[in-house]
């Protein structure tokens, strides 16, 4: 931290920076929390989007987030948790399932638009008309 | 208060490259993720996913996984991301027509926020709380594609196999259901 900016900070602000760890960054810092909260954030972000949004893509859009986030939780336990290596082929396992669901939902939702033409969920209430 | 300059002394020894990738990644992650959701158009939220992949990609760099890495920016941002756009486009009009909404739509957003915001707060304090068993792998290997192979053959094989079989069913059945019926 750059000394005027220490200069401007009140004592007490340091104090709390040096016993919260917030500048804690080294990478002897940085350890399994870091990389789970980032994850968390993810998700909270993938669930926001599924519950809000009226466009069908932005719901899947968010799914892609949330299984992102569920990723990046496999890798850290992968390298920080003694999973080594079997969180990773997890991972590659949920991005092959994340690309086939991905491309079944547009062909359901391309077909939807075909039929209704707009793919707002709020008014789809049957697959055929 | 004599003991502040140790703190700074501290402060300024804990900081290294590491860490500051990862903060540059994390609020790359987050930002562009907040933009995927919260944007009003559909190709900016497209926009706002690619960065958000990509960053997500660096992260599993900075996990020492760079298989996994190189896998997300080849499958997502050169696949899923591309099938999303082409689905952007196909079902946008030329004019993008305000589409009317029910009555709850400023309740959805009201509750979204609110179960959002839970979600990561309750989610952020049992991973902090939390007593994790951290054994972080001794040696960083050179490469992990080696090891991962031979686990996709060995161990995983009845998975990798039925992996395979649901990749091609799932891409018949899209093509099926996308298909235009005369």
């Amino acid at each position: 931290m750059p000394e005027f900016i220490t200069n401007l900070l009140p004592d007490v602000v340091l104090q709390y920076i040096q016993d919260w760890g917030l500048l804690d960054i080294g990478a002897q810092h940085i350890g399994l929390p870091h990389f789970l909260i980032v994850g968390a954030i993810l998700f909270a972000l993938g669930v926001f989007a599924i519950i809000t949004r009226k466009n069908a893509i932005m719901v899947l859009m968010g799914l892609e987030l949330i299984l992102n986030a569920a990723n990046i939780n496999f890798v850290a336990f992968s390298r920080f948790g003694g999973m080594n290596y079997d969180g990773q082929i997890a991972a590659i396992f949920v991005i092959v399932l994340a690309a086939a669901e991905v491309a079944v939902a547009l062909a359901i939702i391309l077909n939807i638009y075909q039929t209704y033409k707009h793919i707002n969920v709020d008014e789809i209430v049957e697959l055929k008309k | 208060m004599e003991q502040i300059p140790q703190i700074l002394n501290d402060l300024q020894s804990n900081v290294d490259f590491y860490g500051i990738v990862f903060i540059m990644f994390s609020a790359l992650v987050v930002g562009s993720g907040l933009m995927t959701v919260l944007s009003k158009k559909m190709m900016h939220a497209a926009v706002g996913l690619l960065f958000t992949l990509f960053g997500i990609a660096g992260l599993y760099a900075l996990l020492a996984a760079d298989f996994i890495a190189i896998t997300q920016v080849m499958v997502y941002i050169g696949g899923i991301l591309t099938l999303i756009i082409f689905g952007v486009m196909l079902t946008s009009r030329v004019t993008d027509i305000e589409r009317k909404t029910d009555a709850f739509a400023s309740v959805s957003n009201t509750a979204g926020v609110a179960i959002g915001i839970a979600c990561a707060a309750f989610l952020s304090y049992v991973f902090v709380s939390t007593k994790w068993l951290e054994i972080p792998v001794a040696t960083i290997p050179d490469g992990t594609i080696t090891q991962i192979g031979t686990l996709l053959m060995t161990n995983y094989f009845a998975a990798f196999i039925v992996a395979a079989v649901l990749l091609l069913i799932a891409f018949i059945g899209a093509a099926l259901i996308a298909r235009r019926k005369n």
